[in-house]
C-alpha cells in the first residue's frame, strides 16, 4: 500500500496520476482504497473469465448438447433448433455488450447462473453445498497445519533448541516436497486398503443421507481423517521453512541483543521478541493460502472422492458444464481477492509500524 | 557469494565484467559445494534418475507404452509365461489396459520434466522482462504491470488453464501444455524479481554506472542481470517445480493429452481405474516414486540455490 503511494508520488505527474490523486484525496481512507482495489481486481478477473470462451469461438452450450446427443444416440436433426432455444434461455443470442452487461449485473447480485448438466439447479446452489465440505475440512486443516508448522519452524530457528530436534523435523520438511494428493494416495493404500482402519473414499458412507445425528457426524469425521493428515503432513514443512527463515533473520537484530542484555528469560525472548516479529510474514502467507485452499485441494478431493468444490469442479469438467466451472473460478477469485483485502485491512492491527505510516 | 561477486563487476563496469565474474565464481565452487550439501544431494538425485532413464531408453523397448500392447494386469516379475506359451518379461508389470509400465516410467519421467522445463523457461523469461520493465522504467509502466500481476495472483494458473483448455476443446500436446503453463505462471516470478531489481537499482555501483553515462539497456544487461543470475536461477527451479505440479494436476483431472505416457497421465489412469482398490500397487508406485524424487530433488536444489543467491539465509543456526 505505502509502496504504491510512494511510487505514485515519485513519478512525474500525468493525467492518470492527477486523477488518482483527486480520487484518493476524496476517498482518503486506506480501507476504502483497498476495497476499491478489491472490486477492481474482481471486475478485471471476471472480465477475463468472460472473454476467454469468446476468444476460442466455441459455443459451450452447443458443444454440450452435441455431446449429450452423441451419448444418448439422439437424432441430430432437431439439434440446431434446440441449441437456439437454449441459447435464448441462457441469453447467448444477444449482442456481445448485452451479454457482458448481463454477466456483470448478475455477478454484482452474486448470481452465478444455471447449471447446464443439472439443468434446473443453480450454480449458486451447487457451489454453496460443496463449499461447506471444502471449507469445513480444508479450512480447519489449513489453520491446524499453520499452527503446527509455525511452531515447529519457530523452535527449529531457535539457537537454544535441543540438538535432536533437527533430526526429527528434517524428514517432515522433506515431506512438504511431496504433493498433497500423492501423500493421500499412499495414506489410502496403507490405512484404508491394507489395514482397513478407515474408509477408502467419500465424505460419508454411500448409503446414508446427510443428517445431524451423532453417528453421521462420527462417520463424517472418520472420512475426514485421511485427507486431513495428507494435507497436514505435506504443508507443515512449508510453514516451518518460512518461520525458520524469519526466526534466523531476527537473531542478529538489535532488539534481540538488547533483550539478551537486559537479562530476560529465554522463553520470554523467544515468544515476545523473536516469534512476535517473525510471525508477521507468516500471517501474510496464511491469508494468501486461505484464499487458494479450494484450488490447492482440488486433487486431494479428487483422490479421496471428497464431495467438495474440487470434486464438483472435476465433475463439471467431465460433463463440460461450463457455467459451473465459471462459477467455481469466480468464487475462488472472490476468495483470494477477499483474503488479500482482509489482510491489508487487518495487518496494521498486527504490525504497529504500518499503523503509524498509514495514518 | 554475492558480495564477493558484486565488487569486481561494479569496478570494471563494462564488457570485462563477465570474464572476471566467471573466474571469481568458479574457483571457490568446489569448496562451496561442501558447504551446501542440499544442492549437491538434489543434483545427484535428479541426474541419477535421468541417467537411469537414459540407460532405460538404450536397453528397453519402449514401444509397448501404448494400451493393448501387452497382456493386462500382470504383476511385476522378470518372466511371465503367456497364454500362447511364450515367455515375456515385465519387470514393472502391466496395467489394466495392457501397457508395459517400465516403458511408461522410461518415457514418462523425461516427458514430465520437459513440460516443467518449457513452462519454467517461458515463465521466468516473461517474468524477468516484466520485472525489469516495471522496476527500471517505473511510473505508468510499473503501475500497469503491477495491476496485471495483482490480478494474475488472484487467479490461480490452474483455473485459467482449465478455462482455456475447456474452451479450446481439443487435447494439447505436451509442448503446448508447457507453453500454456508458462504463459499463466509468470506473474509470481515477475513480482519477486521486480522487488530484487528495485533494491538493486539503488545500489552504489548502479548509481555510478548511471552517472558515467551508461544507457538504460547497458545497465540492465551489464550491471543488474549478471548479479541477478543466482536469484533468477533459484526462481527458475521453483517455477519448474510449480509447473510440473500444475501439469500433473491438470492431467490428473483429465485435461492432459490422453495418448501421452506422462507421469500425470499415469496418475490419471490410476485414479480412473481405482488401481489402489484393485490392489495393483505396481501401477501407482513407479509414477508416484518418480514424482516424489523429482519434487524432493528440485526442492533440495532450490533451497541450495536460495542459500547461494541470498546470503542472509546462510546457516547461522
Amino acid at each position: 500500500m505505502t509502496e504504491q503511494t510512494q511510487a505514485v508520488e515519485n513519478s512525474s505527474p500525468s493525467i492518470g496520476v492527477s486523477i488518482f490523486r483527486i480520487i484518493s484525496g476524496v476517498l482518503g481512507h486506506f480501507v476504502v482504497k483497498r476495497f476499491l482495489f478489491f472490486l477492481f481486481v474482481v471486475w478485471l478477473a471476471s472480465t477475463v473469465i468472460f472473454i476467454i470462451p469468446r476468444l476460442s469461438g466455441q459455443d459451450p452450450v452447443k458443444e454440450k448438447l452435441l455431446l449429450e446427443a452423441q451419448r444418448g444416440g439422439a437424432m441430430q436433426t432437431g439439434l440446431d433448433a434446440m441449441a437456439k432455444s437454449y441459447q435464448k434461455r441462457f441469453g447467448l443470442d444477444q449482442p456481445m455488450w448485452v451479454q457482458y452487461t448481463n454477466f456483470v449485473t448478475d455477478l454484482a447480485k452474486l448470481n452465478l447462473g444455471v447449471s447446464i448438466a443439472f439443468f434446473p439447479r443453480t450454480v449458486n446452489d451447487i457451489v454453496f453445498e460443496s463449499l461447506m465440505w471444502t471449507l469445513g475440512l480444508m479450512g480447519t486443516v489449513t489453520i491446524l497445519a499453520f499452527i503446527l508448522g509455525t511452531l515447529a519452524g519457530a523452535i527449529l530457528g531457535w539457537p537454544r533448541k535441543p540438538g535432536w530436534l533437527q533430526y526429527v523435523f528434517m524428514p517432515l520438511l522433506t515431506l512438504s516436497a511431496i504433493p498433497q494428493y500423492l501423500l493421500g494416495m499412499i495414506l489410502i493404500f496403507a490405512f484404508a486398503f491394507k489395514l482397513g482402519w478407515l474408509p477408502l473414499f467419500g465424505g460419508y458412507a454411500p448409503a446414508t443421507m446427510p443428517n445431524l445425528s451423532f453417528s453421521f457426524i462420527v462417520e463424517v469425521l472418520r472420512h475426514a481423517i485421511l485427507p486431513a493428515f495428507a494435507i497436514i503432513f505435506s504443508s507443515i514443512g512449508f510453514w516451518a521453512i518460512g518461520m525458520r527463515g524469519m526466526m534466523i533473520n531476527t537473531q542478529g537484530e538489535d532488539y534481540m541483543i538488547q533483550a539478551d542484555a537486559k537479562g530476560l528469560k529465554g522463553s520470554r525472548i523467544f515468544m515476545r521478541y523473536a516469534v512476535r516479529n517473525a510471525l508477521l510474514p507468516q500471517v501474510t502467507g496464511l491469508a494468501l493460502v486461505m484464499g487458494t485452499i479450494i484450488t490447492g485441494q482440488v486433487l486431494v478431493e479428487r483422490v479421496f472422492s471428497y464431495p467438495g468444490v474440487g470434486d464438483i469442479l472435476f465433475q463439471a469438467i467431465r460433463l463440460s458444464d461450463f457455467f459451473v466451472i465459471r462459477g467455481i473460478v469466480i468464487v475462488i477469485v472472490l476468495g483470494i481477492a477477499g483474503a488479500t483485502f482482509l489482510l491489508d485491512v487487518l495487518y496494521p492491527l498486527l504490525d504497529p509500524r504500518i499503523r503509524v505510516r498509514n495514518s | 557469494m554475492t558480495e564477493q561477486v558484486q565488487a569486481p563487476v561494479g569496478e570494471s563496469m563494462g564488457a570485462g565484467g563477465w570474464s572476471q565474474f566467471n573466474e571469481e565464481r568458479f574457483i571457490p565452487i568446489k569448496k562451496y559445494a561442501l558447504r551446501n550439501p542440499s544442492l549437491i544431494v538434489g543434483g545427484v538425485m535428479l541426474f541419477g534418475m535421468l541417467f537411469l532413464v537414459g540407460i532405460g531408453h538404450l536397453v528397453w523397448d519402449t514401444e509397448q507404452f501404448r494400451p493393448l500392447s501387452t497382456p493386462t494386469r500382470l504383476a511385476p516379475t522378470l518372466s511371465h509365461e503367456l497364454r500362447d506359451g511364450t515367455i515375456a518379461a515385465y519387470p514393472f508389470g502391466t496395467d489394466t489396459q495392457g501397457r508395459d509400465l517400465l516403458a511408461i516410467a522410461i518415457l514418462g519421467t523425461p516427458l514430465t520434466l520437459r513440460i516443467g522445463l518449457i513452462a519454467g523457461v517461458v515463465a521466468i523469461t516473461l517474468g524477468t522482462v516484466a520485472a525489469f520493465m516495471a522496476a527500471y522504467y517505473r511510473g505508468v509502466v510499473d503501475g500497469a504491470i503491477r495491476s496485471v500481476v495483482d490480478v494474475g495472483l488472484a487467479m490461480p494458473a490452474l483455473l485459467i488453464l482449465i478455462l482455456v483448455r475447456i474452451n479450446i476443446g481439443r487435447e494439447l500436446s505436451t509442448d503446448e501444455l508447457g507453453i500454456a503453463i508458462g504463459l499463466t505462471s509468470w506473474v509470481f516470478p515477475a513480482r519477486t524479481i521486480r522487488s530484487q531489481v528495485l533494491v538493486m537499482r539503488e545500489q552504489a555501483y548502479v548509481e555510478l554506472s548511471r552517472l558515467s553515462g551508461t544507457s538504460g539497456m547497458g545497465i540492465i544487461f551489464k550491471e543488474m542481470l549478471p548479479n541477478l543470475i543466482p536469484y533468477i536461477t533459484a526462481s527458475l527451479v521453483g517455477s519448474v517445480a510449480g509447473a510440473i505440479l500444475a501439469s500433473i494436476g491438470l492431467e490428473a483431472i483429465g485435461l492432459g493429452n490422453l495418448s501421452d505416457p506422462t507421469l500425470g497421465m499415469t496418475i490419471y489412469w490410476n485414479i480412473q481405474f481405482s488401481s489402489i482398490t484393485l490392489g495393483m500397487w505396481w501401477w501407482w508406485l513407479p509414477p508416484l516414486a518418480a514424482i516424489v524424487i523429482v519434487f524432493i530433488s528440485l526442492f533440495l536444489i532450490s533451497s541450495g540455490l536460495d542459500e547461494w543467491s541470498n546470503p542472509r539465509l546462510r546457516k547461522r543456526v
